[in-house]
């Protein structure tokens, strides 16, 4: 057994936050910069610009990229050889994400109850998905994410007949009901398989993907770059003001599924497609 | 077109203004969402005033990070508007000028926003770090207890907007993405 001390985590995952909301990963940037070559529309290509800038001056002055900070989210891949010393793992991420954004000038966006509504100023509690794994690490990708696309996201229980190309409508209906509102250009995650829970859950943890990486399963690989060009028909644009940048990826994860279901879920991420990874 | 004007303005200013133009707004502008429209709609359906003279005056859909020290505010672009939907007509019919969002309106709105001749502007979604630097002062004047909520009076300098629906109802998300549709 290896131990890990909590106040690790605490001080990872407070790091985290403060990270993932100043500094995208290369892979999404350089797909901003692509985008910019590559748009038709001229307003389209403003706005690129602007987003463009608008990375170099949250890095170089410390504002977040989005003042939608998001509800931390976050994945822990926990090796099964790990010991936990000093107190509960799930009250050490949420004292990381409390310290992160209070300390780290972060927005609090957290009600304590759906609908009576009251801020926890704080931003906790985050929403934390636990894997166990094989190993004596952890593993820690934080992932806050904005409600502008979330609210955006959808999950359709399709028919086994509806088959592949209702797969595929669904994820373009997502799409273009998501039109202007959820900031595009957009990341879109994709969950195929599983039950109504774990489609949710895969594409959420599709956003996680570097965008440059296509899935390994040629299907899933061929259905990524079709959808990816088809959205980038849709007109929509960069800000949905017109233009040929509606996406800058698709990331579709799959799971074996019920003889009688084919669940699809799409959650759509904005261009500030955040994340950030450690292994400790 | 690439316009410059100052905020608030009238009528006739919102009248020239043409969905698709480029605009650079300096002056005063208050910003609210979800949690302080929802306070001013039900002091209003109790009889009382809002908190600042929404006459010629545009809201900015908006809730920024906090401020870091000897900055005037944090991150704030703009949040989606068709939340504020419910309550947008009732402010418009008062005499507010318009907002400034990002995404889609109801009809109401935009029915809302011809019989007043007022004008939605939308701001670049995700982009708060940059129009952060077009506000120059920050001060909240109402609902203190919203937090980033709460609404505040902005000074602006030259922030910029694109006129997405003008007041004749044109809509610049249908016309534009109309135009690069290659489906």
């Amino acid at each position: 057994m290896r131990s890990i001390h909590v106040e690790d985590i605490v001080k990872t995952v407070k790091e985290m936050c403060i990270e993932a909301n100043h500094f995208l990963t290369k892979d999404v940037e350089n797909a901003l910069v692509n985008a910019h070559r590559n748009e038709k529309s001229p307003v389209g290509k403003q706005i690129l610009d602007q987003l463009i800038e608008n990375l170099d001056i949250a890095g170089e002055d410390m504002i977040p990229i989005c003042q939608d900070t998001g509800m931390a989210v976050i994945f822990m891949e926990v090796g099964q050889e790990v010991q936990i010393e000093g107190g509960l793992l799930s009250d050490a991420i949420n004292e990381g994400v409390r310290q992160g954004y209070v300390e780290g000038f972060l927005r609090k966006s957290v009600v304590k109850d759906p609908i009576i509504r009251e801020n926890t100023k704080d931003n906790t509690p985050a929403v934390i998905h636990y894997n166990i794994v094989a190993g004596d690490k952890i593993k820690i990708t934080v992932a806050p994410k904005g409600f502008g696309s979330e609210n955006m996201s959808r999950v359709f229980m399709l028919k086994p007949a509806d088959g592949i190309e209702g797969v595929k409508n669904a994820i373009l209906t997502a799409v273009k009901d998501a039109g202007p509102n959820a900031c595009p250009p957009m990341v879109v995650g994709v969950g195929v398989g599983g039950t109504f829970e774990k489609c949710a859950l895969m594409a959420k943890e599709a956003l996680t993907r570097p965008i440059d990486k296509r899935s390994e399963i040629p299907y899933v690989r061929e259905m990524e770059e079709e959808l990816l060009l088809k959205i980038n028909k849709t007109g929509i644009g960069p800000g949905g003001l017109g233009g040929s940048t509606t996406a800058l990826a698709v990331n579709i994860n799959t799971y074996p599924t019920h003889i009688a279901g084919l669940p699809v879920a799409i959650n759509i991420c904005c261009h500030v497609n955040r994340h950030s990874v450690r292994e400790i | 077109m690439d316009l410059h004007i100052t905020v608030p303005f009238d009528e006739s200013t919102a009248k020239s203004l043409k969905s698709g133009d480029y605009v650079y707004l300096s002056g005063i502008i208050y910003t609210a969402r979800d949690a302080a429209h929802k306070r001013m709609y039900e002091t209003l359906e109790e009889g009382g005033e809002l908190p600042f003279d929404i006459t010629n005056n545009l809201i900015y859909y908006m809730g920024p990070s906090p401020a870091r020290e000897g900055r005037p505010i944090g991150s704030a672009g703009p949040t989606t508007a068709s939340r504020m939907d419910k309550y947008a007509p009732t402010l418009l019919d008062l005499g507010q000028r318009g907002m400034i969002g990002k995404g889609k309106r109801s009809e109401a709105v935009r029915e809302a926003i011809v019989r007043n001749n007022a004008v939605y502007f939308a701001a670049v979604g995700g982009a708060g770090a940059l129009l952060s630097k077009s506000i120059i002062k920050s001060e909240v004047i109402a609902y203190d207890d919203l937090g980033t909520e709460a609404i505040r009076k902005l000074e602006v300098k030259d922030f910029p907007v694109v006129v997405v629906i003008d007041s004749e109802g044109n809509n610049l998300y249908e016309t534009a993405v109309k135009e690069y549709n290659e489906e």
